[in-house]
This record gives structure tokens, sequence and C-alpha cells, in this order.
């Protein structure tokens, strides 16, 4: 690929230049990164109800749980496997999941029991931890795998959009960037700006990294004027896609982009499947926008598309029975989705515990059978080749990753 | 304690200005928040119960172009109508926006001001579909901003009947299984009408009241959800108990049993209200909370506590507990802490420069965009569109990172300039937004800069204007 030495010349410049004078903690460097494998993250916002996005339609206690939602086939469901159906929303990622580029991990949750809160949920979902509160501190657990990786740039990992990542929050380097970001000052505006946020580190360290990765940004843009990307952005590179101008789509075009080029970690999330009534209409909204980005990284990602892993996981599940407003309360065990070409899909991974009533989760949720921590794990241990023990002790502390499910390529 | 003015208008209030003095002394500052409401008349928002009417409209409206039918000119007539009340309650909220930052920038008590967003964040609601997108602020001016200095159980009576917060948080549907109207619909085989869920009777507990720590359960969840069973609303006439829809018997939360045989009341629901308002729990929560918004992210236990022991003592008398956090030592330290949320800042920003009155007075709908909606959604608060209804972040990292950070050096360095035909004199300025705690640097990069726009922006930007 002629990512050309031009571009890496002129960016290493720019970029030594803004390092010597930014008090950016880490040394920038542009050499290869680490590894050439990508790993996208999305943190699905509000508890996905995975019972209805990967249905259990062969499971002959659904009907009664579910009389009124609808599932399976009669409601548009896809057949995945005889066993399990895809909800119609995801309809268009059917291609993905014939080619063995999607799979699903079922009956999965975090170790968060009980209290069902969203905030708690999220924060553990993030956090990687056990307990909330963990010694970890607020340190993400895909920051702590960064953490154990020697050679990082600090165009590895990119948490992307508006909202806080904490994912991917903690000491190693990461980009924090929004598609519609931009920050263009003149030289002499810039220098009295580090000056009045030089003696505060909050706004200091922000905005040598705001500093830094606009100009990237820039170098990126003149790079596709010029022709030197050709191929790489716009249209071409997108599979045919329009560039998304906003949203969801904005931001996977966003990742697509900065995987092409040098990062290797993307992380981001999607919000809205909190479905107490009405989940017909509003997991379809929630699902439409999973599979564009999706479709998007696909286009986007091009050839590179073969060696990405892209997992989407919730802070719980939803309740396996209905509720009286035509949607679910909060539940505990739920289903996690995978995609990419270095994912080995077309296979509705784990172990399902029944949806009787004596199987469920205090008689009401779906029962977790596996850590959802563990597919995580055995995917990063496949992409990176990371040791189990260092993930078990590093990243998930005190995780039994268990046997390997064997998801990656 | 000693009163320092200034810190009162930076912490507790919008920032400084140099057209508005604040309150000279802590009784001034507690009678500002329960005073006349000179702001509300000054630059008045519909309350809720005016924009129901809007509701009403576009009901009628459905139900003519139904009675005309699909393609005749009654049908078409309608649907224009139906777009134009869409359209004039789109403008009327960009309109609110523009007046919520006029009250920030002259009100004398903004310590009242403050504490309207904090309970309106609180207490979140949004607007999940069509006109009711639009309804925040005219929900908050209603049922938020009168109740804000007076019991807490009346604040959180108010907040959890009224319809935005039925409507965000699903109860509007719910339907009691053992209820008249279960039976009826029975009948009917509307079966699917039939029914409950647990979102506001969870979040009540979890965000409201005790707060996430505290000692309830799954089943006090559920049984707060059978309790809640009746609570809806009808354009017409706003909230309504509608007592056929309200599950029969008693219901058991935290051990304490609600209504009886018989037929389900209101009062039944009040009186969980109020016990899960005055509970000690909930009295350490607010506590927390209002001290690590006014005060610091890390909150400091004895000034917590301090609050908590108000809350307690008068069983939630928001003045008292008010008093208790501004009388103590602990919420004064003299360094800014807390960075101020995106609204919170551009708002105060605009208070410091003395945006003259009539600036956003019939704006055009693009320029209320481009002017304040795409600063706000670009600094990570899209206008009532907060992420769940736990509301906006507490914490400082969630708004400056380094594109949240973009974001606000983009618009300080810009926005104003955009708005306003005369800015200030950089050098005068920065003793106007920082008062005595203006330092070299700064002073320096207001010399300094390039053009009168870029001084102003620096100044905004600086660490000691984005704190408080």
């Amino acid at each position: 690929m002629d990512l050309t030495r031009r571009a890496f010349l002129t960016r290493t410049a720019l970029i030594g230049c803004s390092a010597a004078a930014s008090p950016l903690l880490t040394p920038i460097s542009f050499a290869a990164a680490p590894f050439e494998q990508r790993f996208v993250v999305i943190i699905l916002r509000g508890a996905m109800d995975g019972v209805d996005v990967v249905q259990p339609y062969g499971d002959r206690a659904l009907a009664g749980l579910r009389p009124k939602l609808g599932f399976g086939e009669a409601a548009g469901a896809l057949d995945l496997d005889g066993m399990f159906a895809l909800h119609p929303g995801l309809a268009g990622l059917m291609p993905l999941w014939a080619a063995g580029e999607l799979g699903f991990a079922h009956a999965v949750s975090t170790p968060y029991r009980d209290k069902r809160s969203h905030f708690d949920g999220q924060d553990l979902l993030e956090a990687g931890t056990a307990e909330l509160g963990a010694a970890t501190g607020r340190d993400g657990w895909l920051n702590r795998m960064l953490q154990t990786v020697p050679g990082l740039s600090t165009e590895t990992a990119y948490a992307i959009g508006h909202d806080e990542m904490t994912v991917l929050s903690g000491r190693a380097p990461v980009a924090n960037w929004a598609p519609d970001a931009a920050l263009e000052l003149s030289p002499q505006a810039r220098r009295l700006m580090e000056k009045v946020m030089h003696d505060d580190p909050l706004f200091r360290d922000a905005l040598a990294e705001a500093l830094l990765l606009a100009r990237v940004e820039g170098v990126m843009d003149d790079e596709a004027a010029m022709g030197g990307m050709a191929g790489m952005s716009g249209m071409a590179g997108m599979g045919g896609m329009e560039p998304a101008t906003q949203g969801l789509g904005a931001i996977a075009d966003f990742a697509a982009e900065r995987l092409r080029g040098p990062a290797r970690i993307a992380a981001f999330s999607i919000g809205g499947w909190d479905t107490h009534a009405g989940q017909s209409k509003a997991i379809g909204r929630a699902l439409g926008e999973l599979q564009e980005t999706i479709l998007r990284l696909k286009a986007g990602l091009g050839p590179i598309w073969g060696q990405t892993a892209v997992v989407a996981m919730t802070e719980f599940g939803r309740t396996a029975r209905e509720n009286g407003t035509g949607g679910t309360d909060h539940g505990t065990g739920g289903a996690a989705l995978m995609a990419g070409g270095a994912i080995k899909g077309g296979r509705v991974y784990g172990e399902w515990p029944g949806l009787e009533e004596r199987a469920l989760y205090q008689g009401r949720d779906l029962m977790p059978t596996r850590d959802v921590r563990a597919y995580a794990g055995w995917i990063m241990r496949g992409l990176f080749g990371l040791e189990t023990s260092l993930l078990e002790s590093a990243v998930f502390p005190g995780l039994d990753m268990g046997k390997n499910p064997g998801l990656t390529l | 304690m000693r009163f320092d003015p200034e810190l009162a208008e930076m912490r507790f209030g919008l920032g400084l200005s140099p057209r508005v003095t604040g309150p000279g002394d802590l009784a001034a500052m507690l009678r500002g928040v329960s005073g006349a409401d000179h702001m509300a008349v000054r630059f008045p928002i519909e309350p809720f119960s005016a924009f129901l009417a809007r509701l009403v409209v576009n009901r009628e409206l459905r139900k003519e172009r139904r009675q005309a039918g699909a393609g005749s000119e009654g049908f078409t007539a309608a649907t224009k109508q139906m777009s134009l009340g869409k359209r004039d309650a789109r403008m009327a909220q960009g309109d609110w926006l523009g007046q919520q930052v006029q009250r920030r920038v002259w009100s004398e008590s903004g310590f009242r001001e403050r504490l309207v967003g904090f309970w309106a964040d609180h207490f979140t609601v949004q607007g999940k579909a069509g006109l009711l997108r639009r309804a925040v602020s005219p929900h908050v001016e209603e049922i938020i901003r009168p109740h804000i200095a007076g019991r807490f159980a009346d604040l959180v009576i108010a907040a959890t009947t009224a319809p935005m917060m039925l409507h965000y948080l699903d109860q509007e549907s719910a339907v009691g299984p053992g209820s008249a109207l279960a039976d009826e619909m029975r009948a009917k085989g509307k079966l699917k009408k039939i029914g409950l869920n647990e979102n506001l009777a969870r979040e009540v507990l979890e965000l409201h009241t005790l707060g996430v720590g505290a000692g309830y359960g799954q089943e006090d969840v559920h049984q707060l959800a059978k309790l809640f069973t009746g609570m809806t609303y009808q354009p017409q006439v706003g909230f309504k108990f509608q007592q056929k829809a309200a599950e029969p018997g008693a219901e058991t939360v935290l051990g304490v049993s609600y209504g009886g045989p018989g037929n389900a009341k209101l009062a039944d629901i009040h009186a969980a209200l109020e016990d899960l308002a005055e509970h000690p729990s909930t009295g350490l929560h607010i506590a927390r909370k209002l001290v690590q918004h006014f005060v610091s992210d890390a909150p400091d236990p004895d000034l917590v506590a301090h609050v908590a022991g108000a809350f307690g003592a008068t069983r939630g008398d928001l003045g008292a507990v008010y008093a208790a956090l501004l009388e103590h030592e602990a919420a004064w330290g003299a360094d800014l802490v807390n960075v101020k949320p995106p609204f919170d800042y551009l708002a105060s920003a605009y208070r410091a420069l003395a945006l003259p009155e009539g600036a956003f007075v019939g704006m055009e709908e693009r320029d209320v965009q481009r002017h304040l909606r795409v600063p706000l959604m670009q600094m990570g608060q899209p206008w009532e569109r907060p992420p769940g209804p736990d509301g906006w972040p507490e914490e400082d990292a969630a708004w400056i990172h380094p594109q949240g950070l973009a974001a606000r050096i983009d618009w300080a360095m810009r926005g104003p300039g955009e708005v306003m035909a005369e800015l200030p004199d950089p050098r005068d300025f920065v003793t106007a937004a920082l008062g005595t705690r203006v330092s070299d640097e700064v002073v320096f990069a207001a010399r300094a800069a390039e053009s009168r726009r870029e001084g102003i922006g620096l100044v905004l930007a600086s660490p000691a204007f984005q704190r408080r």
C-alpha cells in the first residue's frame, strides 16, 4: 500500500515540531503500530434486549414469555441456525453472517447483578472489573490492554464522539476526537492559548492533544485533496456509500479512516436501547444505527476488514418476559455482537440456559452462562496474541476466561 | 465563614457581569432564591399548561385529517396546519433557549438560575416524539422553577406527576393488570394495552430519591411500579389520576404498605413519594449531589454531612439545605474548581460580555442553530438532549477532552464576535470576566492577541474562566 513515504515524512515532521513545543507526556512516533489487526469496541448504552435481537425461537418457552412482542420468522426475523433468528432490524447484515463475518455470543453478562442500574452497569462494563470502585480506579479495560503493549503512538487508539469513553480511558495514550471537531488557530493565538492553559494540567494536556489531532486531520484532508490517499477516502474507499456528514454514520466513517491509517483500536457508543415501552419501534431504530455502523466500517475499511474484529456489548440484558407496555424492563443476561473478517462468524456462541421459569435468573431474566468479558478476552487473545494470564490479571482482573471458544481466525 | 461576593457569583451564580451586581451577603443570596421571580417575568417562557394547547390543536387536526380521508383536500389542508404547528413549536424552543441565556445575562440572583438548572437535571425529562420534543423548557418553567425553594417532597411530587416525566419514563401507558380498565380491555380483546413497566419506579428510587447505593431491592421497584399505575395525562387537562387504570390493593415499598382494600387513590402515591423524599438515604444522596455540583467533583465529607444534617433536621426544607451548603467553610475554598458545563459556560461568557437585551429575540432558526445549538452540541451538550435519565455528567473530565476543549476554543474565538456588533476591549474584559482571579498570563494574552476577537476568545478560554 502506498501510504506514501512523503505522507509519513510530512506527518512526522509536523508532529515532531508540535511534540517539541507541547508538553504531551508521551513522545510521539509514527513508527509502525505494534500490530496490524484492528479492534473496534462499540458500547451499546441503555441495555440492549438480546432476546429480541438474537431470538431463541427454537426455545418453546419463548412464546409464553413474549406473546405480544412477536418473534421468529412470523415477525420478520431471519433464521440463523434453526435455534436463533435475527431481528429484521439487522437484516442488512445477513450477507456478513453468510460469509462467516458476523457472530453473536448469547446469555452473556458482566459480573454486575441485581441493582439493574444503567449507570453502574455501564461503569462496570467499561471498567472490566468484577466490582465497581475496584482498585483500578477509572481505567477502562481496553486502555489496560494497551498498557501491556509496547511501542504505542498517540494515534494507535481512538475514542470517538462527544461522550466520554471510559472503556478506553487510562494511562495508555489515546486520541479522543470527534468527526466534527476542528481547531484552527493562528500561530500567535496558539502560542497565547498554550500560555493561558499552561498551569492547568487538565486543560494543558487536552489542548496539546487537540492541536495535534487537528493537525493530523488537516494532513489527512490535504493528502486526500492532493490524491495522495486516492482510493483511501471518499466514495471510492467507501464501497460506493456516500460519506456521512453527521451522527453515527460520520463516526463510523471517521473510525474507518483512522483505522486505515496508523490507528488499530477504536471505541465509541450507540444509545437508544432502553425499551420499556413500544420496543418494536425503538429497537428497530437502534438496530438500524448499529447495522449502518457495521456496514460503513466494512465499506470504509476495504481490504483491512479482513483483519478487523468488531465487538458490540451492552451493560445488561432485559427481562425475559415482556412487560405490560410493549417493552421489557432491566434484566441480566443478554447478547453481544461480533463482526469482521477476523471473526469466525456464522455462529451463535454460548451455552443456552433455556427460558423455562426455573431456568431464569431470579425467575425473571435470561440466566447468564458466561462472562461477556471472556469473549472480549478471547478476541484480544486471538487478534494480538496476548497471554490469557495477562488478560486475566491486568485487563480483566479476576476473570476466568475458560475454554477457548475459537472466535478468531 | 467570610462572604466573598465575587466567588459567590462565580461558584454559586452565573459568573461576573459588568452590568449586574450580585448579592452582598448570604441572606440576600438566599432571599434571591425565593423572592419575586423577576427573570421569569422579564424573559418569559411558555408554561407547560399553555404548551398543552399545542397538543390539543394537533390532536384535533389529526382527527380532521382522518375524517377527511387520505387524498382529500381537507386531508392536505390539515396536514399543512400540522406541519406549521410543528415548525412553530420548533422555533419556540429556539426562542426559549435564547430567553434562558438572557436570564443568565441579567439575573441578580444567579444562585436561583443555577438551582433551576440543577433540579431540572436531577429530574431529567426529554420529549421522545412529536411536539413533546419541544416541551422541556415549558416543563421546567412550570414544574421545577416554582418548587426549588420549598419542601423537597413537594418538588418530588411535582416532578414525578408531571406529564413530561410520565411520558419520558413510560408511565403514561401503564395499566394495572387487576384494574377496571384492564377488565374492560380484556373484554374488548385489547390485551396489548394491559400491564406496566418499571422505568419510572426504578429511576425515582435510584436517581431522584434514595440513590443507587441505598437499601432497596428489585421487589421495591416492582411494588412502586404497581403503586404508580393510574398516573397519566391528557392534553386537555394535563396530569390525571385515572383511577380505573390503577392496580387495586396495597403495595409495599421499603417495608411500608400504601393503600389498602378498595379503590386506589392518588393520595397513596403521594404518601409513598413523601416517605421516599424524607428518607435519610435521600438526604445524603441530595447533599452529595449538591456539593458535587456546586463545589467539587470530590465532595468534602464534612460539607456533605452538614448539608445532609440540615436536610434531615428540616425534613427536606430546601431553603435550610441551601443555607447549610452556603454557611460551611468548605464551600468557599478560594481556588476555582469545577469546570462549567457547556451551557453554563456559554451563558456566563455572554454575561461577562453583557450581551445586549434582545440579541436573541426573534432570531432566525438558522441563527439559533449556528450561534447556540451547534456550539453546544460540539461542546458535548446538545440542547435538551441529555444522554439519559441521569442527566449531564458532573466530572470535569467528561467535558475537557480534546474534542470538547477544541469546540470551546473554537466558539470562544469566533462565536461572540458573530453575535455582538461590538466587543469590549480585551484589556478591560480581563477584569470584567475574572475579577481578582486574573493571572499575569491571561492579562498578557489579552494584550498580545492579534485582534479584539482573539483577545476576548483567549480570556474566555482561560481555565480561570472555564472553572468556577
